[in-house]
């Protein structure tokens, strides 16, 4: 009997920190040139005008406005659980047969669109139901946990596979070996997920369903800041306690009760649905005329060519442009914000105040963070730019603070700015660079989203063509955005395969 | 039970068997000694992958599932002789049938005080009779060993392999304690540079029979 001779590892080279520079000199140099087209203007009249007023309503939050908050927050939180575990257990289930190239495309294309083009998606075809916000948070989330469950079950160790008797069921197998081994990193995963999903839930409101999103928009627009700042306080302390209240044995509990917490809604329409599918979303030129005529696919080609001269390419541009700039600027952010919670840097009290700082921006959805700097400046690409930084800046510096407190330096280290400059940042660069390509396709995807703001990205030309009441050319858009995702998600993959950053960042950041 | 004609052997290309040709009979108990890195692992990944369904395994590392309970991981010996649904019910409510028949073996091996905590939990000790006792679980004629009780003192060695021969007729490990191999097998192969060096009946054999395999 002979056996293989196993191959060795092929000999890694550490990349040249010349290469990671040359990247981010690369990076930076195509934000300064979009920079020069960007529309950075402020165009309300004066920028500052209601400021005060809303300072004052940040430091007077009033709790008691409106007995809403409360049935905000349920509902909210209740999406979100119905939401993302509908999202976690499709998700799981597509991770076993992740191996088909067919289900990795689905993936890759459901999680490519935003959860708010899905909710205006399923809000045409359902009317605006509790349904609608289940599935634009779980379809989306399947997709996501998918990849990650199936990247996490192959890392597993496979050690205790060979003391499993022969002969015994793949499914006993995969419940007894295979999935013990990563249950915890799946469990802490899709808590993660949780968080997130609370966030999309609260920015669903903006659509108009019964969640945060409404009643803060409600708030500003009747000037009403002090409510505005109890719902925003309120929703930072959901939150930061998430891991009180989110407990194995409650999460049973939870479901039973969530689904009677939504909140009724229209009647869903099954003609809606039909309507939708086969007529509503089929471009223009080809419905009711015969698909063998060749005149409506000359007229099909004149609709797409017209569609992307006049409206997808001028928001494709809007989108990388912005997208663009909203990465350096983040990249720079982070960099000043890690210290803000570093032990190489602050004390005790300085981190706790940090700590805080970046809780409150991170967890603020930039949905949300744009659309209050929306109030001050108008539309333009200046609050975007800012809101995105900000919330992405807060997350990346988050955990590169984290990961600063594991370098170990010698007794007689450099202090304060050389500390930083010779010390910690050569070592954490590239750390910072793999969350940044990280961080890429999700600035994307938030930047087309901010376009129903007001701000010319793709998103603007979804939202204007679902006003006129045009399903196909909103499709159309969404389609392009969700093309657009790709290409960035395989290319940053590209850069981080040649700069040979870490693989296994992906976890606590996407 | 075992049989081995000429060949060769190879594991992460460190440690390589060349032309080896090794018999084993059912109903003996063979004991491989030699230096770590001699190929004793190499020879005995040869033997499990002939033996398949017919031997229970305790691997080097052990191959237990450590955030899994002591139970389950002796439990899973015998994972292929139910149903995945009764398997799937045992693992979420352990079942009294199987803790009914699991406990009389930690008992024995002193572990019952630790039977539903994680295996990843216990001192390595703990860890290797857990395996054993996976093993004992799993029955059959015949188990392969790789350093079955390295981990544990001598007198619970010595419990260890009065069990092991108790219940399984035909016995291969791998052993570095030298007189725990002349006390329970009856035949030991010696491994040194490569090669077998040393294959004889136990009858009759002392310590010094076997000092040269260590020597340089």
């Amino acid at each position: 009997m002979v056996k293989s001779f196993y191959k060795p590892d092929p000999v890694i080279s550490r990349p040249q920190n010349t290469s990671m520079v040359r990247v981010s000199l690369i990076f930076v140099g195509v934000a300064l040139f979009c920079f020069y087209f960007a529309d950075i203007s402020i165009t309300t009249h004066d920028p500052w005008l209601e400021i005060d007023r809303m300072i004052a309503g940040v430091f007077a939050p009033d709790f008691l406005a409106t007995s809403a908050i409360g049935d905000a927050l349920l509902k909210t939180v209740s999406f979100a659980f119905i939401g993302v575990a509908m999202g976690a257990i499709a998700g799981f289930l597509l991770a076993q047969i992740f191996h088909f190239r067919v289900v990795r495309l689905l993936c890759s294309f459901v999680r490519s669109i935003h959860e708010l083009f899905w909710a205006l998606i399923f809000l045409q075809m359902l009317g605006l139901t509790p349904i609608t916000g289940i599935l634009a948070i779980g379809l989306p989330y399947a997709g996501i946990c998918a990849k990650v469950y199936s990247e996490t079950l192959d890392e597993a160790q496979t050690n205790a596979l060979q003391a499993v008797p022969y002969g015994s069921s793949i499914i006993s197998t995969f419940f007894y070996v295979r999935l013990p081994e990563v249950w915890i990193h799946i469990v802490n995963y899709t808590t993660y997920r949780f968080e997130c999903g609370l966030r999309s839930s609260a920015v669903l409101g903006f659509i108009g369903l019964p969640t945060l999103g409404f009643y803060l928009e409600t708030a500003f627009n009747e000037g009403n800041y002090s409510e505005a700042s109890a719902l925003l306080i309120t929703f930072y302390i959901l939150i930061a306690t998430i891991r009180y209240w989110l407990r194995p044995k409650l999460i049973g509990f939870y479901l039973i009760f969530a689904p009677f917490l939504l909140g009724g809604g229209a009647d869903i329409q099954v003609g809606n649905i039909a309507r939708f599918l086969t007529v509503d979303i089929v471009p223009a030129p080809l419905r009711e005329s015969s698909l063998l005529d060749a005149s409506s696919w000359i007229d099909f080609f004149y609709w797409t060519a017209s569609l992307i001269n006049s409206q997808a390419f001028p928001g494709i541009i809007a989108t990388v442009v912005l997208t663009q700039i909203a990465l350096v600027v983040t990249g720079f952010l982070s960099l000043a914000f890690f210290p803000l919670i570093s032990e190489k840097f602050l004390g005790k009290y300085g981190r706790m105040i940090g700590h805080l700082f970046l809780v409150v921006i991170r967890s603020t959805p930039e949905f949300i963070l744009a659309y209050i700097f929306l109030q001050f400046w108008g539309p333009s690409m200046l609050p975007a730019i800012v809101a995105l930084s900000l919330h992405n800046g807060a997350i990346i510096g988050h955990l590169m603070g984290r990961y600063s407190n594991e370098i170990s330096l010698r007794p007689d280290h450099a202090k304060a700015i050389d500390l930083y400059g010779f010390e910690i940042l050569p070592r954490l660069y590239g750390q910072f660079l793999a969350f940044l390509f990280y961080r890429w396709e999700v600035i994307m995807r938030e930047t087309a989203i901010l376009g129903i703001l007001g701000i010319a990205t793709l998103g603007f030309y979804v939202d204007s063509a679902l006003a006129d009441i045009r399903l196909d050319r909103a499709l159309f858009f969404i389609v392009i955005t969700a093309s657009l995702n790709i290409g960035i998600d395989s290319l940053s993959r590209y850069i981080r395969n040649r700069l040979r950053l870490s693989r296994t960042v992906q976890h606590n950041s996407s | 039970m075992f049989q081995l004609i000429n060949a060769n052997l190879g594991y992460k290309q460190s440690s390589v068997l060349t032309n080896i040709s090794l018999k084993i009979n059912s109903g003996e108990r063979v004991a491989l000694v030699g230096e770590s890195g001699a190929g004793k692992s190499t020879l005995l990944s040869a033997f499990q992958s002939q033996m398949k369904n017919k031997a229970a395994l305790i691997p080097q590392d052990l191959g237990l599932v450590n955030n899994l309970s002591v139970f389950h991981n002796i439990y899973i010996g015998r994972l292929n002789s139910y149903s995945s649904v009764y398997n799937l019910l045992n693992l979420a409510w352990p079942q009294r049938r199987e803790v009914g028949k699991i406990k009389p073996l930690v008992e024995r091996l002193g572990l019952v005080e630790n039977l539903f905590k994680p295996t990843g939990e216990l001192s390595g000790g703990q860890q290797q009779r857990t395996a054993i006792c996976r093993a004992l679980f799993q029955g059959g004629d015949a188990i392969i060993g790789d350093e079955p009780v390295s981990a544990v003192d001598k007198h619970m060695a010595n419990l260890i392999m009065e069990t092991l021969v108790e219940k399984f007729t035909t016995i291969v490990l791998a052993m570095h304690d030298v007189d725990l191999a002349i006390k329970f097998s009856t035949r030991i192969i010696g491994i040194k540079d490569s090669a077998i060096c040393f294959d004889q009946s136990t009858m009759n054999l002392t310590r010094k029979d076997l000092d040269f395999l260590y020597k340089h």
